[in-house]
């Protein structure tokens, strides 16, 4: 059976505190790699791309963003879709402003502006928390679309309030705009996700990682052992919104090409990514992209079942759609409360000891 | 055997894919979502009027019409997942129903080489076709609607506007967005003071902005609304008592959902509109023979003769005859969406033709060029008779007033075409 460890021996700490300590795991890790990079950009078409594959790679790095600071430091947001917009919007900005920088440098610079942002609405988090700091991250969320809404200068004061990206390249080839090969913005989105949650990885198993867990679940034993809750709370708050606001840059730029920011960051898509880190597993990296998965690809797939494989009529089978995966949600929340990374996790604990249960 | 019987079924299968439906329309409809009250009869409309076509006539020109209907609720990534996925169906053009899914597709179909039709919304500067050459928005746009909504306030005070109010309440996205330049501009030409009360979607909360023209007491209120905005709007405005005979929507603010829920005090509210209103046309008469009576209506069925029903009629009805135009142009009754794309260019819509199609008297006539791709921009004004239950044109067709649009249209496709490194032209 897979998972058997049966000579898969650690002599060294480093080999023992690895990302996959178990052989089979990093086997199918860099296979996993090793196909999405060499053979699935071969492989897609625009469909797949566009309608499937980059927007699980944005949601799963939106929500490693706000897993980091929800899952791991503890501090929760339901103003996801505002720093979303702000890194969209920053991206806009910089794309207009300065054409001829790389448009990757731009993403990044807006992950940056965004982090900015976030470590602002962050500050509230020193003196309250919980419910108080979800409502205080909300007013975040509304006063940032608002914002987006109200200052012309934001959307280069275009008529309609919309904003919409230009052709960008990387060493040559377009990335952003109407005119891309399919191939080109996943590999682009998906270069960013392997970076990021490698990072992510291994600053939630650093030092700062600790100290992140140790405020989610204790805050005043963290403080007594030398945590500095300041720096902790704070730098979840920038690192969280500098992953969501590439995320925000790329599902503007590279995913949509032109975003109206009322509809497109408002509330639901907080609650959305909220949604999927529930769902996924807070804490966990493997559940970001769970969640993500799990809420991108499921409706697709359910359309696809019912409305192109069966021919039902299509607001009929949009409601079926609400109804299954709203019922999908409550089966995995009361089957395993802390969601599908840690169904995962039970799952392999039982392979790996198969056949011998306990 | 049994494969031997398989491989005949498979093989009739695959015999019998190409004697089905030839052309392909696609409907990106929302049936469900806070717009479906809107969605729902425009896309039936729509619908039945393919289906007619098909079970009166075949089809057009002898092909039938096979129709794909995918489900946005309005939402602008659901929008871009139905495109992608209805694209390789050889669909001959697209009707996004959104602005926001309008916005998303004009940069892509224009690559895919796919016309766009989006009728009386979307970009109002798509009218340049020189820039956007596949992108349709005939038979009128946004600014051709705040210019007519304007002319008919001006025909109401006999011909002044001056040291008048006019509020504008104005669903706060790209769609609500679009005519508060026209509007200024008219405004420094007629003399008549803007406000800009913008309100925030879906649209239940309104109470701040009546209470502001409550304050503030503008002679007119115009409102750019769609989905529950409309009728929170009539509401509030019955509440504080505005006169509903100054109160006038845009088209997507003049449907039967919108007044019905004021009740007597939506009487007397005033919509504009670029096609007629009601079901008392011939072809009402064979969409109750072929398509109700034979138990095809899309839907519940009970939307038929509704102003968005005969909005979704309408556009078929113009796809349709772009269809037939290509047909004629290119000799050949499979046509691709390039070809319908020339089809739509050339489309010539007069009374006769109208008439010959059962619906004289329903709209505007207008004919499309490379440089015009918006029509002519008449608009007529409805108003609602809560008692009767209905919508009745007040006015003729008016024509907006292009001295001001067109320097507008021109000055944004120009911004569109640098931005996106476009040379204008025809093709």
């Amino acid at each position: 059976m897979i998972y058997r460890e049966a000579g898969d021996f650690k002599t060294s700490y480093s080999k023992d505190g690895q990302t996959f300590p178990i052989r089979f795991d990093r086997v199918a890790y860099f296979t996993l790699l090793v196909v999405a990079f060499l053979v699935v950009p071969f492989v897609i078409n625009s469909y797949w791309a566009n309608a499937v594959l980059l927007p699980f790679l944005i949601y799963a790095i939106a929500a490693l963003g706000l897993n980091i600071l929800t899952g791991f430091a503890g501090q929760v947001s339901l103003g996801t879709g505002g720093f979303m917009a702000v890194g969209a919007y920053a991206c806009y900005k910089l794309m207009t402003s300065f054409p001829d920088v790389s448009i990757a440098i731009h993403i990044l610079l807006a992950g940056g502006i965004t982090a900015i942002v976030g470590l602002l609405f962050g500050l509230p988090s020193l003196r309250i928390k919980g419910f108080y700091l979800a409502v205080a991250t909300l007013a975040a969320q509304f006063f940032l679309v608002w914002l987006f809404n109200k200052v012309p200068w934001f959307y280069n004061y275009s008529a309609s309030g919309q904003i919409s990206s230009p052709e960008r390249t990387v060493f040559g080839i377009a990335v952003t705009g109407p005119n891309t090969t399919p191939w080109a913005p996943y590999l682009f989105c998906l270069a960013f996700v392997v970076v990021l949650a490698w990072i992510a990885r291994n600053l939630t198993r650093g030092a700062i990682g600790r100290k992140w867990m140790a405020i989610r679940d204790m805050d005043i034993a963290a403080e007594i052992i030398g945590v500095n809750p300041l720096m902790a709370k704070l730098s979840a708050f920038a690192v969280s919104s500098f992953f969501v606001g590439v995320a925000g840059a790329l599902f503007f730029s590279v995913y949509l090409g032109a975003v109206e920011v009322g509809e497109a960051f408002g509330i639901q898509k907080s609650f959305l990514i909220l949604f999927m880190i529930i769902i996924g597993g807070l804490g966990s990296i493997f559940g970001s992209f769970a969640g993500a998965a799990f809420m991108v690809l499921m409706p697709v797939l359910l359309k696809n079942v019912l409305v192109g494989g069966l021919g039902w009529p299509t607001d009929l089978a949009a409601h079926l759609e609400f109804m299954i995966v709203g019922g999908l949600i409550i089966v995995f929340l009361i089957l395993e409360p802390h969601g599908l990374a840690a169904l995962w996790r039970v799952t392999k604990e039982k392979l790996r000891l198969w056949p011998f249960p306990h | 055997m049994k494969t031997k019987l398989a491989l005949l079924a498979l093989g009739t299968a695959m015999a019998a894919t190409p004697a089905l439906a030839e052309l392909t329309f696609t409907a990106l409809s929302y049936r469900t979502g806070p717009y479906a009250a809107n969605g729902i009869p425009f896309a039936d409309g729509y619908q039945d009027y393919f289906t007619l076509l098909n079970e009166r006539d075949g089809g057009i020109g002898g092909e039938m019409i096979n129709l794909v209907e995918c489900e946005t609720g309005y939402n602008t990534e659901k929008g871009v997942e139905c495109y992608e996925s209805t694209k390789g169906s050889g669909a001959l053009v697209y009707q996004p129903l959104s602005t926001g899914i309008t916005y998303q597709l004009i940069p892509k179909a224009t690559a895919d080489g796919i016309p766009v039709h989006s009728m009386g919304y979307g970009r109002t500067s798509a009218k340049n076709g020189e820039v956007f050459n596949w992108i349709f928005n005939y038979p009128a746009n946004y600014w051709d609607g705040a210019s007519v909504a304007i002319k008919y306030l001006l025909d109401e005070n006999g011909g002044s506007l001056e040291g008048k109010k006019v509020a504008l309440v104005y669903h706060n996205s790209a769609y609500g967005k679009e005519p508060i330049r026209t509007l200024q501009e008219l405004g420094a030409k007629h003399g008549y003071e803007l406000i800009e009360l913008p309100v925030d979607a879906p649209g239940q909360e309104q109470k701040s902005q009546w209470l502001q023209i409550r304050r503030d007491q503008p002679d007119y209120v115009l409102m750019w609304g769609w989905g529950v905005m409309n009728q929170v709007a009539i509401q509030e405005a019955v509440n504080i008592r505005f006169p509903m005979e100054n109160f006038i929507g845009i088209w997507w603010s003049g449907s039967e959902n919108d007044v019905l829920p004021a009740g007597e005090g939506a009487n007397g509210y005033k919509a504009l509109t670029f096609h007629n209103v009601g079901s008392d046309y011939p072809v009402f008469d064979d969409i109750q023979q072929y398509v109700v009576d034979t138990g095809k209506a899309a839907g519940a069925g009970d939307q038929i003769g509704t102003a968005l029903y005969n909005r979704g009629l309408y556009a078929a009805m113009l796809a349709a005859e772009a269809a037939k135009t290509a047909q004629e142009m290119h000799g050949t009754a499979a046509i691709n969406a390039a070809q319908m794309r020339d089809g739509m260019e050339n489309l010539s819509i007069t009374e006769a033709k109208m008439t010959e199609l059962g619906l004289p008297n329903f709209g505007p006539e207008f004919d499309v060029t490379c440089q015009n791709h918006g029509g002519n921009g008449y608009a007529a004004v409805a108003q609602w008779d809560a008692a009767a239950g209905s919508w009745s044109l007040i006015t003729d067709y008016m024509q907006a007033d292009l001295d001001v649009i067109d320097p507008l249209v021109a000055e944004d496709s120009a911004a569109y075409a640098a931005e996106s490194g476009t040379t204008p032209g025809c093709m």
